[in-house]
């Protein structure tokens, strides 16, 4: 039951050949048996999940269910989630319990989805390998000694272990796309404002944007159906109807305009990764495909650019966690100069401490012209880049990240080497583009991801792009060695 | 030396929505702590902010009363600093680009003369809460009640130069936003504070002074007090020899001081930047006009028309339109007695607001409605009471003892105009003061006023002192 897709199960659970129970179950099984070493889930609900599948069956059997109605996923532990521990992989939240359901808890609980837990993730979405989490590092499936990548690691290598069909994410500068690539499954970015960010807890406000992890395209198109749309709780969230996201994922990719930047196939890029990806392409090429050569010149600027925007929105965001009315509080303080210093000292972890002192620099009195402007300036250029490269090409490719997964603790104490893994996917942040990951083959016995990145509200298109490659292709259906 | 002070105000008024001005929780005053904060105003994790469109509605409205550019883009800025009332960590205000900016008032002198003062910008932006220190043992209590409350931050010009000008130009924006309905103005409850940067410099000189700023102050005598206090404070410390350091400070109206709040070695670096979870905000013509069309009449124009309408006086009018809601009572008083303009004035600012004075209240306290003071205002000039009466009359109307006509009637206050009947009074005091007439006739004119008296003493008042006087020249003389 654990290989087969989310469409396939809800198929399964349609025709009643299972029920909600018994997947759940199974799921929570699978958790049970494989999440000690993994290490994908902060919290496992298992007596909230069975009720929800109990609901879901009853949905079932009157005939009003939803396409994920009864399908078990898992949510990354940034979405708030009334009465469940809301973590966002911190001590500072450790003793959160969130009062209140994000926009995307509650369409997926208005879905039918049956919650099993909240993912592990870098703490705060900080980091690129799952490390930087208080609950300790997420393990690839693909093989235990090396990373899931980050942020979303926990959703990412709990779907390619087979413990959920789907999972939420979030992506910031690559979240979900790079841990899809690390642990050979599907991910999804959305366009900025395609998925309200209500509940999602902000690491860099102008750059957070949640989206799905599957082993599918086909299976993705589901998860952001229901989770996509205008929320006004969300003042940057767009007003525009939500594209019918599986009625295009069969057309035929013949004449489809594939644009390939130069600087996302230069230094830096593993050979193996290489030889993947342009395989990868010259199976488009049989699909009907055109290759276009194309040059984005700015990319060079997106890691110095992104790395003053987000911490400096993160310095702000993370003011709130100050041990005065939630989460991590030191104890016995001596005034409030020391509540908020050791609240804050000890809650969070070093990663988040030095996004917040980088952040705090480059908005201070004196440097905010040099540092924030001018990046929010390379912003406009960058996405410049983009938008002049979209009236030539229909998508751009190239590699999700630059090598397969790295060693646990390889990069762990090189900031900045860390940081370059997220250098093909960080400009379409910086962009507010949509753009997927998928599984297209192996290096070193390690998956590597096709990074596919759309025009604005394009997501129907990449969906379909991946869609047809998953036809074309198996390697979404390799499943890691004992899973 | 001789010295100039130069006063630039900075005026936070609570604008009166129903809720908050990014969060749908409310705005009503006095709650119990803490039960008017939603996860918005707390800033729990994950949470957004929405602009609230009133507010902005309100904004334009006084942009567009104070001749400003409502801007067609504004954009909202985060003011990061740590303080345990303040949730988020920052504060949501705007800094580059305001909402209103460019304006100007005029404010009437002492002397009669106008002065015009120019209004730098006017920023919306939000409340914090409220740390309590009373009742907790060696620590402090949060309300995060008025977290959220939405805020416009109204800044003048550095075009005030005395304490005097400052409370005129602080009573003109009070009594406009309570025109403009957009702000209780009450300052009890906080609704109306200000900020007032104070600097002196010789007479003469075209360099500003460094200044202070006085923190908070929440009422028109405090502000000139805390003004004057600072004013002297200044020059005592230059002329000694000593230098103003630009600094915050606090106004003690216990201790009669200002004195510093914090120093500059804690100055804060607000760290300002966009806020990304805000869109700017994007006004086109359409809008302004719309709110254009929802302007009241304003209290300059509104002065004029009494004068030039009602004939009354310049400074008659300016007290009566010092508030909208004396100003509306006004006219409703002219309205309901038939158009007596300049006897509803004379009531309005003479027997009525003495009477307010003496119980301590306002016009909106007033137990005489201006409908009934109208109809009072009508037996005046009808001759039904004298104006003498008509004093009686009012004041068993405020204290609640019916109409005029019913006191008129109930106490016989009812003006005897009916000749023949005062004739016959007129004969008999006559009658019995044989003396007087011999004396008057003798030439002692002034007895004609003993023979008035007299006259109304028989009538108790009520004889039509007009007539009463025709009749008794016409017996005396013949």
């Amino acid at each position: 039951m654990h290989q087969k897709t989310l469409v396939e199960l809800s198929a399964d659970l349609r025709k009643g050949t299972c029920s909600s129970e018994e997947l759940t179950r199974a799921c929570l099984d699978r958790i049970s048996s494989y999440d000690g070493e993994l290490n994908c889930f902060v919290t496992v609900v298992e007596q909230q999940a069975l009720a929800a599948a109990k609901a879901a069956d009853a949905r079932i059997k009157a005939g009003t269910a939803a396409p994920l109605t009864g399908i078990p996923f898992a949510h990354k532990d940034i979405f708030c989630t009334r009465g469940v521990k809301t973590s966002c992989g911190s001590r500072m939240l450790d003793n959160f319990i969130a009062p209140y359901d994000a926009t995307v808890t509650r369409k997926l609980l208005e879905a039918g989805a049956v919650m099993l837990g909240k993912t592990n993730m870098d703490e705060f979405a900080m980091g690129s390998s799952n490390e930087t989490s208080f609950y300790g590092a997420v393990k690839n499936p693909w093989d235990a000694a090396t990373v899931p990548g980050g942020s979303s690691g926990g959703s990412a290598a709990a779907v390619a272990a087979r413990l959920v069909p789907a999972s939420t994410g979030t992506d910031t500068g690559g979240s979900i796309r790079q841990p899809a690539a690390l642990c050979g499954i599907t991910g999804i970015k959305p366009t900025y404002g395609r998925v309200s960010r209500y509940g999602m807890i902000a690491f860099a406000s102008s750059l957070d944007q949640g989206g799905a992890f599957t082993r599918t395209a086909e299976d993705a198109a589901v998860m952001l159906a229901a989770m996509a749309g205008f929320d006004e709780r969300d003042s940057t969230s767009v007003d525009r109807p939500v594209d019918d996201y599986m009625a295009g994922l069969n057309a035929p990719l013949q004449g489809l305009k594939i644009g390939l930047p130069k600087e996302y196939f230069g230094e830096g890029l593993d050979a193996g990764v290489a030889a993947a990806i342009e395989a990868a392409l010259d199976e488009y090429r049989k699909l009907g495909a055109t290759l276009v050569d194309i040059t984005l010149p700015n990319t060079h600027l997106s890691v110095p650019a992104y790395y003053v925007v987000a911490p400096a929105e993160c310095s702000s965001n993370l003011s709130r966690f100050d041990g005065v009315r939630f989460g991590y509080r030191a104890s016995e303080p001596q005034d409030l100069e020391d509540l908020y210093t050791r609240s804050r000292g000890e809650g969070f972890g070093d990663e988040v401490k030095r996004r917040i002192l980088v952040g705090t620099y480059a908005l201070s009195a004196g440097y905010y012209d040099a540092y924030y402007l001018q990046a929010q300036k390379v912003r406009r250029l960058i996405r410049d880049d983009f938008l002049r490269a979209f009236e030539q090409v229909d998508v751009i490719m190239g590699p999700t990240a630059p090598s397969v997964a790295f060693k646990l603790g390889e990069k762990a104490d090189d900031p900045v080497s860390m940081y370059l893994s997220d250098i093909y996917t960080i400009a379409v942040n910086l962009a507010g583009l949509p753009a997927i990951s998928v599984p297209a083959g192996f290096s070193d016995g390690l998956p590597v991801g096709l990074h596919v990145v759309g025009n604005y509200f394009d997501e129907a298109r990449l969906l379909n792009v991946g869609h047809q490659y998953q036809q074309a292709t198996d390697w979404h259906t390799h499943s890691p060695q004992g899973f | 030396m001789e010295w100039e002070t130069v006063i630039g105000l900075e005026i936070h008024t609570q604008l009166a929505t129903s809720s908050k001005i990014f969060s749908g929780a409310s705005t009503t005053y006095g709650a119990e702590p803490n039960t008017q904060a939603c996860a918005v105003d707390l800033g729990l994790p994950g949470v957004l902010p929405v602009l609230n469109a009133d507010v902005v509605r309100m904004a334009a409205k006084f942009g567009l009363a104070t001749h400003s550019t409502v801007a067609r883009r504004s954009v909202f800025d985060r003011k990061n600093y740590f303080y345990p009332d303040l949730p988020k960590g920052y504060q949501i205000s705007q800094l580059a680009l305001p909402i209103v900016h460019d304006g100007y008032l005029d404010i009437d002198l002492e002397d009669g003369s106008s002065k015009r003062i120019g209004i730098t910008r006017a920023h919306l932006e939000e409340d914090a809460g409220k740390s309590l220190h009373e009742s907790f043992h060696g620590m402090t209590g949060i309300d995060l009640n008025r977290a959220g409350t939405p805020l416009l931050e109204i800044v003048s010009e550095p075009e005030l130069r005395s304490a005097r000008e400052a409370v005129a130009y602080m009573r003109k924006i009070h009594s406009l936003v309570r025109y403009l309905d957009i702000s209780d103005g009450n300052m009890q409850e906080g609704s109306f504070r200000c900020d007032a940067n104070v600097s002196v410099r010789p007479l003469g000189q075209q360099e500003f002074g460094t200044r202070a700023e006085i923190k908070n102050i929440n009422s028109f005598r405090f502000v000139e007090q805390a003004i004057n206090l600072e004013v002297e404070r200044q020059i005592m410390l230059i002329e000694s020899g000593g230098m103003v350091v630009q600094e915050t400070r606090l106004f003690d109206p216990d201790r009669h001081e200002t004195r510093p709040m914090r120093s500059k070695e804690e100055a804060n670096d607000y760290r300002y930047f966009p806020d990304p979870d805000l869109l700017p905000v994007e006004l086109d013509d359409e809008f302004i006009e719309a709110v254009r069309n929802t302007l009241p009449e304003l209290p300059d124009a509104r002065k004029a028309r009494f004068v030039s309408e009602h004939g009354l006086s310049d400074y008659d009018a300016g007290v009566l339109t010092a508030t909208r809601e004396l100003a509306d009572y006004f006219e409703a008083v002219v309205v309901a007695s038939g158009g007596l303009g300049k006897l509803s004035a004379n009531w309005v600012m003479g027997e009525l607001s003495g009477a307010l004075n003496k119980s301590d209240g306002d016009i909106n306290d007033s137990p005489v409605s201006a409908a009934a003071l109208g109809v009072m205002l009508q037996r005046i000039e009808d001759g039904t009471i004298s104006g003498k009466l008509a004093k009686q009359v009012f004041e068993a109307m405020w204290n609640g003892e019916g109409s005029a006509d019913e006191v008129i009637e109930q106490q016989g206050l009812k003006q005897i105009s009916d000749s023949s009947a005062i004739e016959a009074i007129i004969t008999e005091v006559l009658h019995n003061n044989p003396q007087q007439i011999e004396q008057y006739r003798a030439g002692q004119q002034k007895l004609f006023g003993f023979f008035v008296g007299q006259v109304m003493k028989a009538t108790q008042g009520k004889a039509n002192p007009k007539q009463v006087n025709e009749l008794l020249k016409k017996l005396l003389e013949s």
